[in-house]
Order: C-alpha cells, then structure tokens, then sequence
C-alpha cells in the first residue's frame, strides 16, 4: 500500500498539468478559430524555395 | 531566397510585432474567404503594403485583424483588399463578446469537471474492485477533496440557472439536476465522514460532465453559426454625405442625420433616411423596401426612401424625417412587435424536463415514504430516495437535444445554411406551410446580364472595366462573366465617373462601360469598344433549382405560395412558371396579416424572404429563412441564413430539421428507457455508485451515437 502514496500524486498531477495545458490552448486563444487551423496545414510555406 | 524562409502562417497564433507606437488595429469582416489559399493571400500580400505590419485571419468568423500605421484610414485598408480581390468591411466593436463568453466559460467548467471525473473515477475503480477499510475510507475522503471544489466550479452554470428559475417560482431542466447533483454530494460526504460503505462523488461529477459537454456543444453551435451570419451583416449604407452650407462634404452616421440636412447620394449607394430629391435625376432599386425589382425613376421634387438604392446617377436629397420616423424606422417596430409571440415557444428539453421532474421528485419521495413505513430508519431510506434520483437524473436526457442539433447544423452548414440555435431547427420541424417573396428569394436578387451575344474579346473587356466598380450592374455583369470562366483583358487608366460609367484604354483603343441613350426603364449598359458599341441587358432571374426545391417541400407536405410586395404582372409571372398561388402587391403589414391569418387558422407558417419590407412576416412566422444577400434586419429576424445561388437549402433545412426531431425523441426513449431500468433496482435498494456509473455512461453513448447519425442527413 506505500505505493499508493506516489501513485496517486503522481495521478493527480498528470490530470492537473493536463489541466492546465488546456486553460492555457484557451487563454492563447487557440479555440478561436478551428476552421482556419484545418486549412492553415494547407498553404504551403515553401513558395520562396528556388 | 533559397534558405526556404519560414513563413508564420502556419503557427496557431502568430505574435503581431510591434513596430512602434503609432500603429493601430482595425478588423474586417470578409465574408469571401473560401479555402486556404484566400488565407495564404490575404495574410501575404496586405503586409506588403505600407503601413501595414501584420494581418491575421480567423477563417471561423471570416474575419481580418489588420495592425497598421494610424496614417492609413479605413477606406485604404478596404481597397487594399478589394484589389487582392475581397469585399470587406470594418467592424467597430464586438457584436458576439457576449456568446463567447459563455461559450468560454462552460468549456472551463467542462475541463475542470473532465480533470475531476477522470480522478474520482479512479479512486472509485479501486473501491468497486474491493478496497476496504482504511483505504476506502482515504479514497472517500480524497475523493471529497477533489469533488468540492469541482463542483463548486462546474456546477455554477446549473445552480444559478435553477436559481434563476426558483425565484421566478418556475421550474426548468437544471432545477432537478442541481437539487441530484447537491443531495448526492451531501450524503457522499456525510457517509465519508461517518465511515460508510458507499460515496456517489464520481456519479454526481460525471453528471456534470456530461450535461456541461451538451451545454457547451449548443453554445458551440451558436457562435459558430452567429459568427458566420455577423459576416454577412453590415453592407447597408449607416451613414451618409452630408453637404454643409460651405459646400463640403462630410460622413454622417445614420443616427445623427436630421431633418433639413442636404445630402449627396453617391451611385451605388444606399440611403440612410427619407427625404426629397434636390437635384439630379437617378434610378432607384427599392427592392429592400418593396419587393419591386425595375427600378423607379426619380427627379426633384420626389420623395425617397431609407434602404434604397442608387443605381444611377449621384443627386441630392433634403432629408425630410430621419432615424426614428423613417419608413424604415416603422418597419423595424412592427419587427419588433410581431417577434413577442415567437418567444411564448417553449423548446422541446424544457417540455420534457416539464414532464419529467415531477415525476423524479415524486418517485425519490415516495422511496423514502415507503422505506421509512417498512421500518427502515431515516439514513437508509434517505440513502435509496437519493440513489433514485441520482439514477433517474436526466444526464443522456441533457445531451439528447443538443447533441442532435449540433450534428445536423453542422451538417446543414456544409450544405451552405446557417440555422441560427436549436429552438429555430426545432420550430423548422413543425412548419407546414411556405410562404415565399419574389425578388431575391425566388429570384437571384441581383441582376445577371444577358452575354450570350458578346464574342470573347468584347467579354474580357467588359469583365476588365466592370470588375472595377461596385455598381451593382457592374458587379452582375463581372459575376455573369466570371461564371463563363473569362479571364479579364490587360487595361489601363480605368476610371469610374459616378454615374456616367467606367472607361479605360485598351492597346491603346478606348474603352468604355457607360449608359445607353435610349431611356427605357430596362436594366442595360452599354460596351463600346473603339467606335463600336453593344448594349448589354439585365435580368433577375429564378433561382436554378426553384421547382426542385418546392418539389421536395411538397414530398414533405409542405403547400408553397408567394407573397410579394412587387407588381401583380411581375409576380404572376413568376407564379406561373412555378405553378403557385401568389399574392402580389403586399406592403409590410399586408405580409404580417396574412402570416397572422394564416397562425389563426392553426398553421406553423415557414416565412423565406429577404427585404425589409419582409422583415415583420419574418418575425412573425413560426420560423424563417433568408438568404445571405438579404438585408441586415432581415437576416437579424430570420431562424436560419442561406448562402449562395441555390435555393434547395431551404427543403433540406425542412427535411434535416424533422429528422433531428425525430433523433430527439428517439435519445429521449434512450435516455429515460436506461433510467427506466435501474428504477426499480434503485427503488428496492439495490443501486450501488458502480450501477449508477454504469448506466450513466452508457445511455450517455448511446445518445451520442445516435445523434451522430444525423452527420449525413443533409446529402
């Protein structure tokens, strides 16, 4: 049962920093425009090539 | 060149550098962004231009943020964009901050209470598998340190709409699931702290994870689909040239005109008031206003009207009413009150929740009355009168609307209609009867000229010249070109004389766009190329797919006719191509009365229309559609938006609408049939969390499942 005194930290802070990943996409605003990201993989940066 | 820069198009959020400090952002709504190339352009080529430092495109909202040097004015950014071929227009201030905070707000309830249901349910899992004695006891008491907070979190936006409803001594859908969620918490805490067998904390964090995933899905959809219809909005004249007594002019918005005030009318633009014309004679398209598709001749001494267009020549009006008291104005109040009785519509999740809690409530009472009766002491019976609750709270019974009609609006916006929330899809399920308007409903709305007789050459000019100008003629004969695939000729020194017309030099020929000399009423231009000329006339015509589409309405039992504000010939016309009864010459008030009679007589009417003059039968309707091209009001007041030439979104809304209807009720026989089940076991003390947790997630799928049917239901 000792392990249990890592285990459930550790469970706890991988759901907390998962957390937190997610208010940070939103603050950022990555939800503001999910159209335009599916499109965006789209345009080719390469045009300046030779 | 060859070191293969990075361009920063491609980062989710590219940093706008700041230059200085004498820059300044201003946003456009650009409704023709199609496809990424029209991203990579924009984004591209405007900071290529002085002034400019970055532009950032949010292809949701068809929106450019432009950061400029405050030298540069709105009229050079909109022409800068024009040139790289988008029509665009500036946006003051945020019309939908209101929805996006919401929508922001159940997505941060929705990761908090997904954080914690994913926690919880692990601890919980240990216990099912038979952790006993202390360990229970430390994984009951995690769990209640976790599932507080949550909920105190994620649980606001139920509790304070329940006690929103409370307080006006009304009940809605939230009532029921705060009072399950709240009760549940309480006795799992009390059994944590008495040491007992079992804790509901994981039950009552995934009810709230679930239901908030079906609230945010709904708010998702009406920004989604608001956003797209804020894209359209705001190309009507707000303002206009006011000519000062020293003769020179100056931009007044619509609001602060004021009777006495000389104004100049510029081609091509609309009028913001009522007055009398001046000086200079025009044509007008009052097909905003009236329905009447030929333009109306004016000359001094005539009376104009606000929402008007000048399709000729610029003259000068003196405003005679403004603001309020325009026909426009008047037009906007009976909007207004036609649209109270649409909001007596109550939506289908309310009707069941209605049904439903009473029933719950009276259920989760009389298993504590009759445990009590059979002797079994108040814990126990309070225990089971809350298991029953927790089973029959209608967690697959939040997501059985919204999931439908978040599915079948995204497959509808595929197909090019915008339906504005999911009280319109399900008021476009009831509708029996159509009522449609002529110009730009039935017809195209805007004129399409006639190029058969023109040879390649004569085509390239004309496309060349009238690309150059947005006189609507211009821009349907650029569009009825461009359709032909014709490539636009080489000119140069194009100009437009407001009015008179464009000209340009052609290889050194002289071209030119103008007015014909015959003053027929008939829509047409004249190209000359050198010494020789064409006339080249207008139409309106039907939309291509009319029949098919009121073919389908029929299938579903649906009778169409017209109801249009323009001439009884015009109208008839039409009617008889399409074999429909029709009702020409009907002003504002004439429309709302015959949609008033038609409620009386105990139909759903379905209203599709796009001027102003429709705007009160639109309010009034059961439900409504317009098309994309129609006015501001008119596409404020309708349930759904169409983009685009055809008409068959309006059958598919019909169809796709009735479908979801039916998805829902079918979630609801899902949702309750699960509840149904584990009843009984609640009733007789069987239900324990693992129970309760399993039967939520499952009918929670299945509905989820379910609705995703609808994804094809728009083909």
């Amino acid at each position: 049962m000792t392990g249990l005194v890592f285990l459930i930290p550790i469970a706890l802070l991988m759901g907390a920093v998962g957390l937190a990943a997610f208010f940070w996409a939103m603050r950022t605003g990555q939800y503001e425009d999910m159209d335009g990201a599916a499109h965006r993989i789209l345009i080719d940066d390469d045009e300046d090539l030779p | 060149m060859g070191t293969g820069k990075r361009d920063p198009l491609n980062a989710p959020n590219a940093s706008i550098p700041a230059v200085d400090n004498a820059t300044c952002g201003t946003r456009f709504t650009v409704p023709g962004m199609r496809c990424a190339g029209c991203i990579a352009k924009i984004e591209r080529e405007l900071p290529k231009l002085d002034g400019v430092s970055a532009a950032r495109v949010n292809f949701s909202a068809k929106r450019v943020a432009i950061e400029h040097d405050v030298s540069l004015d709105e009229e050079a950014l909109t022409s800068a964009l024009r040139e790289i071929g988008f029509e665009a227009q500036s946006i003051d201030e945020n019309p939908l901050g209101d929805e996006a905070e919401e929508r922001k707000t159940l997505l941060r309830a929705l990761g908090v209470s997904g954080f914690g249901m994913m926690n919880i349910m692990l601890l919980s899992v240990s216990i099912w598998s038979g952790a006993e004695g202390a360990t229970r006891e430390l994984f009951h008491w995690l769990s209640a340190l976790i599932a507080m907070p949550v909920i105190a979190y994620a649980g606001r936006p139920f509790f304070s709409s329940a006690w929103m409803a409370l307080k006006y001594r009304r009940t809605n859908m939230d009532v029921p699931i705060s009072i399950g969620v709240i009760l549940a918490t309480a006795l799992s805490l009390y059994e944590t702290i008495t040491g007992g067998e079992h804790a509901y904390f994981e039950s009552a964090v995934m009810l709230l994870f679930f239901l908030l995933a079906g609230r945010a899905l709904d708010a998702e959809m009406r920004t989604r689909t608001r956003a797209g219809i804020g894209a359209l909005l705001g190309r009507m004249g707000k303002s206009a040239s006011v000519i000062g007594p020293d003769g020179s002019a100056r931009r007044v918005p619509a609001a602060e005109l004021e009777p006495g005030m000389l104004v100049l009318v510029a081609a091509g633009e609309a009028l913001a008031a009522d007055g009398e014309v001046e000086d200079g004679t025009s044509a007008l398209d009052n097909a905003m206003l009236t329905g009447e598709s030929t333009p109306v001749g004016i000359a001094p001494g005539d009376l104009v009207h606000a929402g008007a267009i000048n399709l000729g020549s610029a003259f000068r009006m003196r405003l005679t009413r403004t603001a309020d008291d325009t026909a426009l104005a008047e037009i906007a109040r009976l909007m207004d009150e036609a649209g109270q009785s649409r909001s007596h519509y109550v939506r289908i999740a309310d009707r069941a929740s209605r049904a439903y809690a009473p029933v719950v409530h009276s259920l989760a009472a009389l298993a504590f009355a009759g445990w009590m009766i059979v002797g079994a002491g108040w814990h126990q019976s309070l225990v089971i009168a809350i298991a029953v609750l927790i089973i029959t709270c209608p967690c697959a019974m939040g997501l059985a609307v919204p999931t439908a009609q978040v599915v079948a609006s995204g497959a509808l916006l595929n197909r090019g209609l915008l339906v504005k929330d999911g009280s319109a899809l399900e008021r476009l399920a009831e509708v029996d009867t159509a009522l449609f308007d002529k110009t730009g409903t039935l017809t195209l709305g805007e004129p399409r000229a006639q190029i058969a007789d023109l040879n390649e050459e004569e085509r390239a000019v004309a496309l060349a010249l009238a690309q150059n100008s947005r006189h609507p003629l211009s821009r349907g004969l650029a569009n009825s070109l461009r359709e032909g695939r014709v490539e636009p000729a080489d000119l140069s020194d194009v100009s437009e004389v407001s009015g008179e017309g464009l000209s340009g030099l052609w290889d050194g020929v002289r071209v030119a766009l103008d007015r014909p000399q015959s003053a027929s009423s008939e829509l047409a231009t004249r190209l000359s190329i050198g010494e020789q000329s064409k006339t080249i006339t207008f139409s309106d015509p039907l939309r291509a797919d009319c029949e098919e589409t009121l073919g389908v309405l029929w299938d579903n039992g649906i009778d169409a006719s017209i109801l249009s504000g323009d001439r009884s010939a015009a109208v008839d016309a039409v009617a008889k191509t399409l074999g429909l009864q029709a009702q020409p010459e009907a002003s504002p008030q004439d429309k709302l009365a015959s949609l008033e009679n038609l409620r009386e007589a105990g139909h759903k009417p379905l209203m599709v229309g796009d001027g102003l003059n429709d705007g009160p039968a639109l309010a009034a309707a059961h439900a409504s559609i317009a098309p994309g091209t129609a006015s501001d009001a008119s596409q404020q007041a309708a349930d759904a938006v169409f983009i685009g030439e055809k008409l068959m979104p309006v059958a598919l809304a019909i169809r796709v609408a009735r479908r979801t209807m039916m998805v829902v009720r079918q979630n609801f026989v899902f949702a309750i049939g699960y509840n149904a089940l584990a009843v009984p076991l609640a009733l007789f003390g069987y239900v324990t969390p693992l129970i309760a947790a399993v039967a939520m997630s499952l009918s929670s799928l299945v509905v989820v499942a379910n609705s995703l049917r609808l994804s094809g239901s728009a083909k």
